[in-house]
């Protein structure tokens, strides 16, 4: 199959790969997709609890080239916005930007559902902790 | 010499033709064009003499007793059509009752699945976790309705041998034929129709270095003498099994091939078996929770390398390593999105499947190249596996199968 230069460039140069602590109160995990499957991703976004600001932004995914790349991507596009317009990141503008093929729109539906699978952690931890207090 | 890119490494797809082969057929483009039906001729002669030439070419290369038990075909995939239909047509009131393997090219499963559509009963035999197909499972499966047990010489994606041996020797003494996909294990492995009591085998050119287009069926004359069906109307060519005008140039390079393959696939193997080993080693010593699919040598294709390479998916895999081609098992890789059914029904796990990478080394590979490739493939696991959620999880202990994963 062939990829668009975006996926290509994604896929060879990620940004972003990484790992953040997890049980840091201000990050958010969200780990989607299954191995059976053929793609898992798991997004970690450290958001400032104060001005609901997305800071830092990591990303490891297990999947094929464009599944890697739309992670990459949004990592990029989820700094500096707040959690509220990171919700509001729709897959079709993943699958416009990195010109995915339709079969590969699953990959972007996949880290749609890791941005918010990541935030609601964030939301859930700091419910947990305004129940504990 | 520099290392040439792209290397190709996935043989058991096609075969580039060998500069022999190109060179036997080059004059019957244009020289000696002739139909091989033109009987009153010398056009017509010399293309029947060429056509009549390679047939005992290849009826050599498989032990055929007769060049009359070869018919010409577009390729494996009529071979199998024809062998399979045509069988079932004109035995059917003998019985409805056909073999064959879960592993089977999809030109014989699907073959199966429509004369299952038109009131056969087909049997689909499971194999083992090494692939194989066990002899014992073939011989309970024979009823008094069998009329054909189709099992293929060779595996394609995991290069597995099958028992054909074993396997004729209980057709045989059931009454029963025998018909293989010999494909990928004709030139590679031993073969003999009459050692091992093969009745029809389908075969094709573009895996032996030959052109693509052309195939054969070979057909048993004597002992049983093998009756098929036509599948297709026309002028009653090759004994009325298969009417159109030959493909003269593409025959005269499949008998071509042949006659190199007669001549030189015991070194080829010996050769090839040396390479796949120097792969392998390389992999296996240098990259941990590596998986080899398919069974142990001998019955493994010496050029099959076919290795799950966990926590890495196979499709991103192929990318990394895009100077080199080889397949993959992984469903990104196919417009169906299923992971291989070959591994599937080997018991291979989805996850594996998806991780799976077939090397398939061939005539024109080098040591170099291999040598490059294991590089590179090490390489890219490494920084593929850095990059995976499952690898990092692993190491840390947590076992895969107790997480909840959401489907999707």
């Amino acid at each position: 199959m062939a990829y668009s230069d975006k996926v290509i460039d994604h896929y060879e140069n990620p940004r972003n790969v990484g790992t953040l602590d997890k049980d840091d109160p201000s990050v958010g995990t969200g780990l989607v997709g299954a191995p059976a499957c053929g793609d898992v991703m798991r997004l970690q976004l450290k958001i400032n609890p104060e001005t609901e600001i997305v800071e830092d932004a990591k990303f490891k995914t297990f999947g094929c080239g464009s599944a890697i790349a739309s992670s990459s991507l949004v990592t990029e596009w989820v700094k500096g916005k707040t959690i509220d317009e990171a919700m509001k990141l729709q897959n079709t503008q993943i699958v416009e930007e990195l010109n995915l093929p339709p079969v590969k729109i699953h990959c972007s539906v996949l880290a749609e559902d890791a941005i918010k699978s990541a935030i609601a952690d964030f939301k859930s931890k700091k419910a947990a902790r305004a129940a504990a207090k | 010499m520099a290392l040439q890119l792209p290397i190709y490494m996935d043989y058991h797809a096609t075969t580039p033709a060998d500069p022999r082969v190109v060179e036997a057929m080059l004059p019957y483009f244009t020289q000696k064009f002739g139909n091989a039906a033109s009987r009153n001729h010398s056009y017509g002669w010399v293309a029947e003499e060429a056509v009549e030439y390679a047939r005992t070419q290849v009826a050599t290369l498989i032990g055929a007793k007769s060049d009359k038990e070869i018919v010409w075909t577009s390729g494996a995939t009529e071979s199998n059509n024809l062998a399979l239909k045509g069988v079932a047509e004109f035995y059917k009131d003998k019985g409805n009752h056909l073999i064959t393997t879960k592993i089977e090219h999809k030109a014989v499963l699907d073959t199966c699945k429509r004369l299952e559509r038109e009131g056969f009963e087909v049997t689909y035999l499971d194999v083992g976790k090494d692939g194989l197909v066990d002899p014992d499972d073939v011989k309970k499966a024979i009823t008094s309705k069998t009329i054909l047990v189709s099992v293929m010489l060779a595996n394609n994606e995991v290069g597995t041998v099958q028992p054909l041996a074993e396997i004729g020797k209980l057709t045989r003494a059931a009454g029963v034929l025998l018909h293989t996909d010999a494909v990928q294990g004709v030139g590679k492995v031993e073969f003999d129709v009459e050692a091992m009591n093969v009745d029809l085998a389908s075969l094709t050119a573009h895996k032996m270095y030959g052109p693509k287009g052309v195939g054969a069926l070979f057909v048993r004359r004597s002992k049983p003498r093998v009756r098929l069906v036509a599948q297709m109307d026309g002028g009653g060519h090759e004994r009325g099994m298969r009417s159109g005008t030959l493909n003269t140039t593409g025959i005269v390079g499949f008998g071509k091939a042949a006659e190199i393959m007669t001549r030189e696939w015991r070194d080829e193997a010996k050769r090839l078996f040396t390479l796949r080993e120097r792969l392998r080693t390389k992999l296996f010593g240098a990259l941990g929770d590596l998986h080899l699919n398919g069974a142990d040598d001998p019955r493994r294709l010496p050029g099959n390398l076919n290795i799950s390479f966990t926590y890495v998916e196979g499709e991103a895999m192929m990318m990394a390593i895009k100077d080199v081609a080889v397949s993959s098992g992984s469903a990104c890789t196919s417009a169906s999105l299923e992971p291989s059914y070959v591994l599937r029904a080997m018991g291979v796990g989805e996850e594996d499947a998806h991780s799976s990478i077939r090397f398939g080394l061939g005539r024109f590979n080098t040591e170099e190249e291999v040598d490059y490739v294991a590089e590179l493939v090490i390489r890219h696991v490494h920084r593929l596996r850095d990059m995976s959620p499952l690898w990092e999880m692993h190491r840390e202990g947590i076992d895969l199968k107790t997480i909840q994963w959401a489907a999707h």
